[in-house]
């Protein structure tokens, strides 16, 4: 049986207070077991980086957590209640065991600092004991774990292509050998093969390390591939939750088809390329019911005002779970 | 390296430019400044002097201009600006030698402790935003607004009424002799107080306020964010990451800032009588003292050029991108 590492209940977040508040991340309950690779997949505009914010408490200003508990659970020891850290607490706990790849990767690093620099000082926050030499040779280390050559260490970010700058990231993210690695879009800047390395690289290090990665993107393909499970979110909910071939396979959700129809098959036959109509909810007016169901091809009566919430498919597909009325036995409304 | 050279050639450019047009403005003036002064001082001006005068304004009949330039700039070399009409017969470079102390060590200090202390207000009013410092902005950018002459004289009038501590004019007592002594110095100090204070006033909210909007803008930045998400203590995302980014447009508005207190403090040192080179530049146009106001407009071409060649060193150790490897 395989361990949780984090586990994500009831979560809301907000942006901004009161009426004019954007619900960005609504009622959202995840669980990342360790060492997995965990996609989390759904147009842009649906919360994931927001999500993602949440969990590590790092969301900007007006973004603020309404409810909802995230619990990390140590190799060894309690679990911990993120959401309760205090900011002492919270800054030993980042990076050292959840660490972060962002989105805007391209700027994630100082431009007047060296790369060594910007190595080593999140060492020493954390390990203040260990000497120099080593800090120095860790960060040595890392750099070659990502494929980059130390002499690039004396490097300013602007001396490196996108390409390496998103690895100096990667491996960054694995200077304290954290059990979770979340990873914001990693990769949606970098032309496609390069795309394709450094993702053959995560994985070759995941193998290694057994860290636990939450890999968000809009780019559902690349899940498809990479990911153990995959979760998608639709307008601030988890919309369904599976693992990655059952979901490639046989999508239960209506939105989720939409989204696998939007990319051309890895693999076997050809698929018509679709897409989903309409456009993405505005969260501030959220239709009633089910938010897709004005652009679902399979919305029916219960679908306008009846919320479905996510849960074991009625027509047994274990170990999956779905937020949709066509999989709910009309008992369990 | 190659950048800074360009920028250096640049320089020289302009400042051969500014002392070329130095030379030829006096030989468009209508009229013989020359000898009106001649003859005002009838009999007590050395020959050595009147020639000296020729070759500054061009009045040597023997000579073309060509020749005439090439004397301007062998006098030029020797430190040679000619002599000040009003202070006759004192070398212009004496005049200048002697007010310019004044202004360096009033406007110049004053420079320096606004821009560091208005940096620093600025870093703490960005970084946490709603603070005391944040809630002081207001004060200070009305204070600032006020053009300068007024404020000035409001001080005057508010803080220099007779028996009150603060001169309202003059650099020193009047009677004591300039010296590095026990009387001279708090009598220096003693005058400065309230001009520098002034300065202050009007010149410190720029600095906190485009220190507080850059740090502002460079709080939003992806590379803070992950400085956060490292777990890095708060101080070291503040003055590090975000701070050193922030600092980065406000270290050339000081360099260029250094090169405007020659040139810029004019306004101070009328409302305080202050006998720095900005007064004395008002009195050489008040006098007519021709040979005075080119000397001190060669000193502000010069610092200008000196602060801005200062701008681009301090750019070019503080931001990485633009050192070209
Ligand atoms: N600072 C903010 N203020 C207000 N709304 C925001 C802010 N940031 C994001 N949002 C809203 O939150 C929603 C989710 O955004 P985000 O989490 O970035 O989505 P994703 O990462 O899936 O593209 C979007 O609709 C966006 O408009
Ligand atoms: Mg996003």
């Amino acid at each position: 049986m395989t361990q949780t590492v984090l586990e994500i209940t009831g979560l809301n977040v907000d942006y901004g207070v009161g009426d004019q508040a954007v619900r960005a991340v609504r009622d959202v309950d995840l669980t990342l077991r360790r060492g997995e690779v965990l996609g989390l997949a759904g147009e842009s505009g649906s919360g994931k980086s927001t999500l993602a914010y949440g969990i590590t408490r790092l969301l900007p200003p007006p973004g603020v957590i309404r409810s909802g508990s995230v619990r990390y659970h140590p190799v060894d020891g309690d679990p911990v209640d993120v959401m309760a850290l205090t900011p002492a607490e919270l800054r030993r706990f980042r990076w050292a065991e959840t660490s972060i790849v962002f989105q805007g990767a391209m700027n994630s690093l100082n431009p007047v600092h060296r790369i060594s620099t910007q190595l080593l000082d999140v060492i020493k926050a954390h390990e203040p004991d260990m000497s120099a030499p080593a800090r120095l040779a860790r960060a040595r280390e890392l750099l070659k774990l990502v494929g980059i050559s130390a002499d690039r260490m004396d490097s300013y970010p602007h001396q490196l292509s996108g390409g390496m700058r998103q690895r100096v990231m990667i491996g960054m993210a694995l200077a304290l050998e954290p059990q979770i690695v979340i990873m914001d879009e990693p990769t949606t800047a970098l032309d496609v093969v390069m795309q394709r390395q450094i993702l053959g690289q995560l994985a070759e290090l995941r193998e290694r390390l057994g860290f636990a990665v939450l890999f968000i993107t809009h780019d559902l393909s690349l899940l498809v591939e990479f990911s153990d499970r995959i979760a998608i979110m639709y307008g601030g909910r988890i919309v369904e939750e599976a693992p990655a071939a059952q979901l490639y396979r046989a999508a239960l959700h209506p939105y989720t088809e939409g989204l696998l129809h939007s990319f051309p098959a890895l693999r076997g036959p050809r698929r018509a390329l679709t897409g989903i109509p309409g456009s993405p909810p505005d969260l501030r007016a959220m239709p009633p019911g089910c938010a897709f169901h004005p652009r679902c091809p399979r919305a029916f009566t219960p679908c306008d005002n009846e919320l479905p919430v996510l849960g074991a498919p009625a027509d047994d597909h274990p170990g999956r779970s779905v937020a949709c009325w066509l999989h709910r036995s009309l008992e369990s409304r | 390296m190659r950048f800074l050279l360009q920028r250096v050639a640049f320089y020289l450019f302009t400042a051969w430019a500014a002392i070329t047009l130095n030379f030829f403005i006096p030989r468009m003036i209508p009229g013989d400044p020359v000898q009106s002064l001649i003859s005002r001082n009838q009999g007590r001006i050395s020959a050595d002097a009147i020639e000296s005068l020729r070759v500054l304004f061009g009045l040597d009949e023997n000579e073309s201009v060509w020749e005439q330039y090439v004397d301007y700039w062998k006098q030029l070399l020797q430190g040679d600006l000619g002599l000040s009409f009003t202070f006759f017969p004192a070398p212009v470079s004496t005049v200048i030698g002697d007010s310019l102390p004044w202004t360096v060590g009033l406007v110049g200090i004053t420079t320096i402790v606004s821009f560091l202390l208005g940096t620093a207000l600025g870093v703490g009013a960005g970084w946490r935003r709603g603070s005391w410092v944040d809630a002081l902005l207001p004060a200070t950018t009305f204070l600032s607004s006020i053009p300068y002459f007024w404020l000035g004289l409001v001080a005057i009038a508010v803080f220099a009424g007779p028996g009150s501590f603060f001169p309202s004019s003059g650099g020193y007592e009047p009677g004591l002799v300039p010296a590095f002594d026990q009387y001279f110095i708090p009598s220096a100090i003693q005058h400065s107080l309230l001009p520098a204070a002034t300065i202050l006033v009007s010149s410190m909210s720029g600095w906190i306020l485009s220190m507080r909007n850059m740090m502002v803008t460079v709080s939003s930045e992806d590379y803070i964010t992950v400085a956060h998400a490292k777990g890095l203590s708060e101080r070291r995302v503040a003055l590090s990451y975000a701070a050193r980014n922030a600092l980065l447009p406000n270290v050339s508005g000081f360099a260029l800032s250094l090169g405007f207190i020659v040139g810029g403090t004019l306004l101070v040192e009328i409302v305080f009588s202050y006998p720095g080179l900005g007064y004395q530049l008002f009195q050489a146009v008040g006098s007519k003292d021709y040979p005075l106001m080119q000397g001190i407009f060669l000193i502000i071409t010069i610092s200008v050029l000196v602060a801005n060649l200062l701008a681009d060193v301090a750019y070019l150790l503080l931001d990485p991108r633009t050192r070209k490897s």
